[in-house]
Order: structure tokens, then sequence, then C-alpha cells
């Protein structure tokens, strides 16, 4: 269809993008890659050298290494089907006929807009401190013994946390994709006599598929990398340390940046397991 | 009868949706209203809520250790910089892809979100011993660049399925007449693109805004955005509750208002393919 | 030289314009790292009678939490960034950055600076090879603080030199979590400068110590675990809830609001916790010296968060010039005048104990000199160690191991794992870090 001449138009067109983010993506790598194979502590200048694999080897069998991929899984996990299921039923709700629902979506989006650093302090000091914070007070109000949220359940606080801000997104691309629903299928299904669940099992959610993956591929990409939630919480304590925080302590508290960019190969690698699966999916569903 | 039913289903459905709108929106809320207390009264107990002396003396404070105009512009520059930066690299690509889609369009197109999976703890002494050798440390301009790169892949995405909705018809409809690539690109593609567009923009100027691993590692001073604001105030000695909610207020409160008036073009183009 | 390049500034100046823009380019900026603690949140709001006494410098300040301001400058120093001119450091960074050439010496500041004065303790912890590489801001130790009214109430009264045991019943007599007051509170947050600083310290006067003669790590040994089980049973039975999340900061904002009957922490709190505008039992605080197990040794640290000069600096004398002033007398005396003689940085001068107008104001002084001059960071344990520092080791991997130990006692006080568990995690991890280090 194409003729020669737009091919190589197009072609010439796509080159920036692709030749800068070939270079963003190698050039960095290819230094991790490098000092992966060395040793190198900078705050111990004079010992560096090569030394094979032993930073893969020691990163993987370090005690920590499991646990911290258990986390990261659990925590994208968590983090996923919670705005997934709320998102979906709150894309449901905001689609009914309510009054001011300007208002009331300009309300659901807000957490979008609020900087991950923010919220995380806002609802560690503010939320969850066992002693002044609003839910101890809440719970105290009804007689219960407040919580200590973030020893007691640390990860589901930072899942808490990270899902109120991606929520709204989650929300308005499930949103959208109800609204282009078409009623009159439903309308017909009604009259049949299906019940809501059923309508909702059989007519609504297969049409959500797409939105769901596409919602479910963008925030793995972002949730894979949760830092600042971490750091501003726990730091990593209670069994909280993902695999990006890991490689963070190796690379800039212990600033042992062979093992640490040892690490960073390895997150590399589980972040594109986890691509490529779920681009599979996507892959199939953006095709059909 | 049935009008009744409506109206009492439409009453429901409304104080449901409120009641959770709020619920969502409240540590924010209680954010900004704690940012008026006085510190004492931050941490009473039982909390107050809107009957207290409310006092501007915590904006005071901040605005006086911070240069908030500051951190505000590099904020504005860098997240604004980015984000045009990477929708002009964008564009023609997406374009590309959308409309002349070859044997390996998909495979370019998964490849560049996977470089989006490359994590930032991981590569963060290569990108600070390459900025030093250039200057660049806590320049904007660094930062420009990073961020851009950083959201190109969600950039160029988003304009791909936007694109690829424009139906082919109408482009080939303006072949027909003799349009140039260069017209067709300009007059028939552009107005019609402007919405995704303009949704993509929102949505990276949110996502460039609100970076904090590379805005914080790689800045001190000229070049620091709301983003280092916000880490000097985040448990420093003493009662702190009313300058924090102070100092984050003035940190999103920009961002906010901004997405809370382009709330509409930001929704239609959100899609990212996910609706046919 | 100088005097020259003003005059000729002032001559140009009335060239309008491009007097103004030559002016600007003989200006020095200096770019100065701190922590967002009370301290030096006042010495940024007096800068400009820094720059009213030196015109041709100007100050910028990047003002951080500790956490994050840590990892800044240590990037910076290990890489030669050359971000700072000034960078806010402890006790712990200066003898292994100074050792590596990193940091401007200081021997030449100007004889009104009075290097003679520092608190020997404190200068000793500063200086590498008869060299001072930072100058102290303020220096602490830890001591016991805690409620009179509260030890009235329960009839008990605290000795200068409790032991760990008499902290023990006072925290269950002084315990009513009906009324929220907890006996003691400790710190529990997880990192090498929070409980980790405050176990080490612990574990002194309890015999333990981090290595052997050999470097091999000790938390195998009887005595941690007995400072561990001390501690867990301590914290965990007479503290506040979510103790495992409580640092310096949280416990200092427990203490004022009257939550806790004793807070065992860095002596620089004193000042806080005993004025009235922030804390609501300014009137009624106490102080004794860190508790002991009678071995030989109390549980107090030492620390002091000093300015140094980069050796990447762009400016090293004017971020000297700068150095001697925020840690001189005269800026001692600057704050006295503006905010009081208890809120000036305390414990680097001799001449400051001396001074009846502090010692008026600060009833905490004697007893902050006594601890500061009990630790001895050269000697800190009771056998023999390899190391300096009281609450850490000097090596450059102890950050590291200190925080990622430190998660694992955070973690037994929430009450994930047992003592037990924590302590052979601890040593798993330390034994692993100093293969590495090539110990």
């Amino acid at each position: 269809m194409a003729t020669q001449h737009s091919k190589a138009a197009a072609r010439l067109m796509i080159s920036p993008a692709v030749v800068l983010l070939l270079g963003w993506m190698l050039v960095p790598l290819t230094m991790t890659l490098y000092f992966s194979f060395r040793r190198y502590t900078p705050l111990r200048p004079g010992n560096e050298g090569w030394v094979g694999f032993d930073n893969y080897q020691r990163f993987i069998t370090s005690s920590s290494f499991l646990d911290s991929v258990g986390t990261t899984l659990l925590m994208v996990g968590g983090i996923l089907f919670i705005t997934v299921v709320f998102g979906v039923l709150l894309g449901l709700l905001l689609d009914q006929p309510i009054w001011g629902q300007g208002i009331v979506r300009i309300l659901v989006i807000a957490p979008f807009f609020v900087m991950p650093t923010v919220s995380a302090l806002v609802w560690k000091n503010m939320f969850l401190d066992p002693v002044n914070g609003l839910l101890s007070h809440l719970w105290e109000f009804f007689g219960a013994t407040p919580v200590d949220w973030l020893t007691q359940a640390p990860l589901f606080s930072i899942i808490l946390i990270v899902s109120w801000q991606w929520l709204p997104f989650a929300t308005l691309i499930l949103l959208t994709a109800v609204q282009s629903l078409d009623s009159e299928q439903l309308e017909a299904a009604e009259m049949d006599g299906a019940p809501p669940i059923k309508r909702f099992w059989f007519i609504i959610l297969p049409h959500l598929a797409r939105a769901i993956t596409v919602v479910i591929l963008i925030q793995t990409i972002f949730l894979l990398s949760i830092f600042a939630e971490i750091f501003v919480t726990t730091s990593g304590a209670f069994g909280t340390r993902t695999l990006t925080y890991l490689v963070y302590q190796r690379v800039l508290e212990s600033q042992n940046v062979g093992l640490g960019s040892a690490g960073g190969i390895y997150a590399v690698i589980l972040a594109n397991i986890v691509a490529i699966f779920l681009m599979r999916i996507v892959g199939k569903n953006l095709d059909a | 009868m049935a009008r009744a039913v409506t109206t009492r289903k439409k009453a429901a459905y409304t104080a449901l949706a409120w009641a959770v709108g709020l619920l969502i929106f409240f540590p924010i809320l209680w954010t900004f209203l704690t940012s008026f207390k006085p510190e004492a009264t931050a941490i009473a107990d039982p909390p107050v809520f809107l009957f207290f002396d409310w006092t501007t003396e915590n904006y005071g404070d901040v605005q006086e250790r911070s240069n908030y105009a500051r951190y505000l512009v590099n904020s504005i520059i860098i997240a604004g910089g980015s984000t045009l930066l990477g929708v002009l690299i964008a564009i023609p690509a997406a374009w590309s892809m959308a409309f002349v889609p070859g044997s390996r369009t998909k495979d370019i197109l998964l490849w560049m979100l996977s470089t989006k999976m490359l994590p930032a703890v991981g590569v963060v002494y290569p990108i600070y011993l390459i900025s030093r050798d250039l200057g660049l440390l806590d320049s904007r301009i660094a930062l420009v660049f990073i961020l851009m790169l950083i959201n190109l892949p969600i950039i160029v995405w988003m304009l791909y399925t936007y694109f690829k909705e424009i139906p082919v018809d109408i482009l080939e409809a303006a072949r027909m007449d003799g349009a140039s690539l260069k017209n067709e690109i300009l007059y028939v593609l552009t107005p019609m693109a402007v919405p995704g567009i303009a949704s993509t923009v929102l949505l990276n100027i949110i996502l460039a805004w609100n970076e904090a691993f590379w805005t914080l590692n790689l800045t001190t001073v000229n070049a620091a955005p709301l983003t280092a604001f916000i880490a000097s105030y985040s448990s420093p000695e003493g009662l702190f509750f009313a300058k924090l909610s102070a100092a984050s207020t003035m940190a999103i409160a920009p961002i906010l208002i901004m997405g809370w008036f382009s709330q509409k073009q930001l929704v239609r183009g959100l899609t990212f393919g996910a609706v046919k | 030289m100088k005097k020259t390049i003003r005059a000729l500034l002032g001559a140009t100046a009335l060239c309008g314009l491009a007097g103004a823009s030559f002016a600007e380019s003989h200006v020095t900026t200096l770019t100065i790292a701190t922590v967002n603690n009370g301290d030096m949140v006042r010495m940024q709001g007096l800068t400009d009678e820094f720059t009213a006494l030196h015109p041709d410098i100007a100050v910028e300040w990047v003002t951080l939490e500790e956490n994050v301001l840590r990892q800044r400058v240590t990037q910076d120093i290990a890489t030669n960034g050359g971000q700072f001119d000034v960078m806010t450091i402890g006790t712990y960074e200066v003898p292994i950055w100074g050792a590596q050439g990193w940091l401007v010496g200081l021997d030449d500041l100007p004889d009104e600076w009075d290097a003679d004065d520092l608190l020997p303790a404190i200068a000793g912890g500063l200086t590498v090879d008869g060299t001072l590489y930072a100058a102290p801001f303020y220096g602490e130790s830890s001591m016991v603080m805690y409620r009179t009214d509260l030890m009235e109430a329960a009839g008990l009264e605290m000795p200068d030199a409790p032991s760990w045991e008499f902290i023990r019943e006072a925290a269950a007599a002084m315990t009513d979590e009906e009324n929220e007051i907890y006996g003691v509170c400790l710190r529990g947050k997880a990192g090498w400068g929070e409980n980790m600083a405050f176990l080490t310290a612990m574990s002194n006067s309890f015999g333990a110590r981090w290595f052997d003669m050999d470097w091999t790590p000790q938390f195998d040994s009887p005595e941690w675990a007995a400072t561990i089980d001390f501690y867990l049973d301590l914290l965990g039975t007479y503290g506040p809830p979510g103790a495992a999340n409580n640092g310096f900061n949280e416990n200092l904002s427990l203490f004022n609001q009257g939550k806790c009957g004793m807070w065992i922490d860095a002596t620089v709190a004193a000042s806080f916790v005993t004025n009235p505008d922030d804390s609501v039992v300014a009137e009624s605080v106490g102080f004794a010296l860190a508790p002991d197990n009678g071995l030989g040794k109390r549980g107090n640290w030492l620390w002091a968060w000093s300015l140094a000069v980069p050796a990447g600096s762009d400016s090293p004398e004017a971020a000297k010039t700068f150095v001697a002033w925020a840690t001189s007398k005269e800026y001692t005396a600057l704050v006295a005048e503006n905010e009081g003689w208890a809120n000036v940085p305390p414990g680097t001068r001799t001449s400051l104990y001396e001074n009846p107008d502090y010692l008026a104001a600060a009833p905490f002084a004697e007893m902050m000199l006594q601890s500061i001059n009990a630790a001895d960071p050269t000697n800190p344990t009771i056998e023999p160690v390899p190391y300096t520092g009281v609450q850490f080791v000097a090596i450059p991997e102890f950050a590291g191991i200190g925080t990622q130990t430190g998660q694992e006692f955070a973690a037994a006080l929430a009450g994930q794992q047992t003592a037990a568990e924590a302590l052979e995690r601890a040593q798993e991890i330390t034994e692993e870090e100093m293969d590495i280090a090539g110990y």
C-alpha cells in the first residue's frame, strides 16, 4: 500500500526516537555491565580489578536476594489487584448518572497529581503514625487498639499508599472503556432478565479486558521501579525490600558499585521477563 | 413511576459516588487543612477538622527557608521542556508507525517500552559519571534530556495508539487529491491528532513533575525542582506536621490545579488504545 | 588583593549595568550542603549576617533530610563531582574521607578561631594524622532525659549515673498505657545512624564489640545476645507503639508531647525538650548519664556534626572563611543574641562551658559536658578492638552493614523474628560484607 518513498520517509521519521533510546539504553547499560564484572568500591579507592562473575554470584547467593524478588512480585501484584478491581468498580460507578459528576471525577483523579515523595510523607506521618496518625485516632474512637501500620503490616501499607496514587489512572482508562460500551447490548440483556452479576461477567468484563491489560502493562512498568515510597516509609525494613531497593542499598548505601551493578543487571532481566510475559498478552490484545 | 425510581437510583449513586470521591480526596484535603494549623493543633488529640485558628505562618516559615519560586520555575522548565522535546521527537515516530507500519513496527514499539524498565538505581553511577564529565551536574538541560528519554516510550506509545484511531480513508482521500507528505501531516493529520497530543503532553508533564529519583540525585541548587524542595521538609526535629503540610501543598498545588483545569483534555486521549 | 578588587568594583559600579554584571562575576558563590536539623536551619537563617561581613561571598543552601543528604554528599565525594563547597558531615565520615585526601585540611584557620578551645574529645574525632579535617558545628553525646514529675509520682529517684537495671525498673513504674505514657523511648528505626548508633553504644556497656582484633564479626557472642535481649525487652514492653519506626525526630516529638517517661538519646535534644515553645514538659525534665552495667563502660556515644571543605571545591578559601565563621565563638554569641543562650549549638568548645550566661540558661550543660568527656572513640569497648568509633566502626563499609543489620534488629523489635534469628542474620550479613571488602 505504502510507496517506497513514504517507507523511506517513515524510516527517517522514526530514527531520532530509535537512536536516542538506543543510546539511552546502551551507554549506561554497557557501563553497568562493565562495572558488574569489576570490584568497584568508590569509598575504598585502589581496590579495583576484574572479578569475573563474582558479583553476580554474590548478589544471587546473598540471603536477601530471593526475598527481594518475592517482595517485588507481591508488591506489584498487590497494587495491580487493588487498582484494577477498584478501578473497574469506580469506572462503573462514575458511568452512572450522578449529580456533580465533574466534581466527583476531579476528586477521584486528584491523587494522581501528588508526587510519590509527598504522598508517602503524608501517609506515613499524618495517617499511619501509631500515635499521632489520623487512623489511630479513628481506631481509638471506636475503642480499638491503634494499629502500628508500618511495622505490623508494612507491605500492605506501602501497597495501600501506591494504590491510592495509581487508582485514578486505572479508573480513568477503565471509565473511558466503560463509556464506550454498547448500551443497546446491555439493555437487551436486561430485557432478557439477565441479573446484574451475569451482565457484568458476560458483557462488561469481556469488553474491559483490553483496557485492563493496558492498565496492567503501563502500571507494571512504573511499579517495578517503586522507590520513593519505600525510602520514605520503611527504608526497606520489615520485608519491604524490593529488588530495586536492594540494588539501591548495594550501590548507594554500601557504595559497592560492582555488586550493585550486577544486581541492576538482574533487575533488568527480571523486568524483561515480566515485560515479555505482559507484552505477549497485550500484543495479542492489541492486534485483535 | 419509572421516573421516580430513576431519581431515587440517581440519588443513591450520587451519594455513593460522592462518598467514595471524598474518601479518595481526603488525604489531600487533610494536608491542605493541616497546612493552616499551628503546629500544636496539627497533632491535637482528638484531631480538629475546621474549627481552629487558621494561620498562614507555616507558609511564611517555609518561604523564609527556601526560595519556593526558584524550585517552581525549575519544575516548570524541566517538566515542560522534557515533555515538549519528547513530543517533538515522538510525533514523527508515532506517525510513521501508525500509518506506514512495517513488519517490525510492533517489535520496535515493544522494545521502546522495554527500555523504560531499566531500573534507575542500577544506572545511577554511569549517569552521574557521564553528567560529571560533560559538566552537566546540576543543570536543567541534563534533566530535560534524561526525563525526556525516560518518558519517550510512553509518549510514542500514547501517540501511536491515538494516531491509529484516525481513519485511514481520510488520509487516502488527501493523497488522491495530491497532498504532499508534509501537507498531509500538517493539514489533515495534525488537527485530528490535537486532542491526543494534548492529553499526551498533560500526562507526561505530570509524570515528569513527579519524578523524584533523577531530579534529586543530579541537582544541587541551580536545577533543583520541587522534589528537592520537599526533601528538606521530611522529618526534621520537633513538631513538623503543619510545616510539612504547607510545603507539600506548595509542591503539589501547581500540578493539581493544572490537572483539574485540563482534566477533560487529559481524559480524552488517555486510552492507550484500550478502547475500540 | 581583595581590597583592590573591591575598590575597582566601587569605581566600576558607577558605570551602571556593565558595572553590575562585572561585580556579580566577582562574587564567589558557595554551595553548602546541610541537614535539616534545627541548629542548621538556624544557621541558614543567619546567612545574611555572614554575607554582610563578606560581601564578596554569596551562599546557596542545599538543606536536605539526613538520609538524602548523606547519600548526595557521599556520592559526590566518591566520584569527585565537585557539587559542594561545604559539606555537613559527621564523626563517621571525617576520618575516612580525610585519610583519603578528599577533604581540605583546616589547620590554617585564623588564630581568632582558636582551635585550642575545641573540646579534645570532639577535635580528636575530626583529626587524622594531626590534621583537623572538619570544624565541629555542634557536638553531642547521649544521656538519659527523664520526667522528674513522673519519677516522683513513681516514688523513685534517678541517680546521676543509673544502671540499665534501674532504667528497666523505672520504665516499668512510669508506664501508664491508659494515658499514653510510655516508660522509655529509644531508637528503633533501622539505620546505622539510628537504631545501630544506640545499640552499638549500648553494647559497649554490655561488654560486646563489633569485631575482634582479627576483624571477625562478633554478633554470635553472648554479650551481643544480652544486649539485644535487654533492648527488646525494655523497648518492647515499656516503649511506645511503633517503636520500630522511631528515630531521633520521632522520639523527640513524643517526648515533647509528654508521652515518654525516659528518653536515652543525643544530648543536643536537651535544649529542645526544655524549650517551653516546643515542649509541654519543659518544666519537668531531668538529666542523667547514659546507663551502664558496672563493667566500666557507659552506653553513651560521641558525635559531632561538622563542616568540611571537599577537595573538589572550586573556592576552598571562601569555603574556609564560611566554615570558620559558622563554628566560631562569634557565631555562638550571635545565636545567643538572637535566640537566647539555651539555643546555641553546644558541645564543641570549652569556653562555652565556662560561660556563666550559658550555664545559667542551660541546666543540662554540665551533664552534657560530662557525657561528652566520658566517651572515648579510640578505646570504645571493654575488650580491645581494631577500630575507632563509639557508636560506629570507622570503615567505609559500616554504613551499609549498619543499615542492613539495623533492619534485622528493627524487624525483631516489630516481632517479625526472634532476637536469636536477628543476631544470626546480622552475623551473616556482616561476614558477607567484610568478605567483599577483603578483610
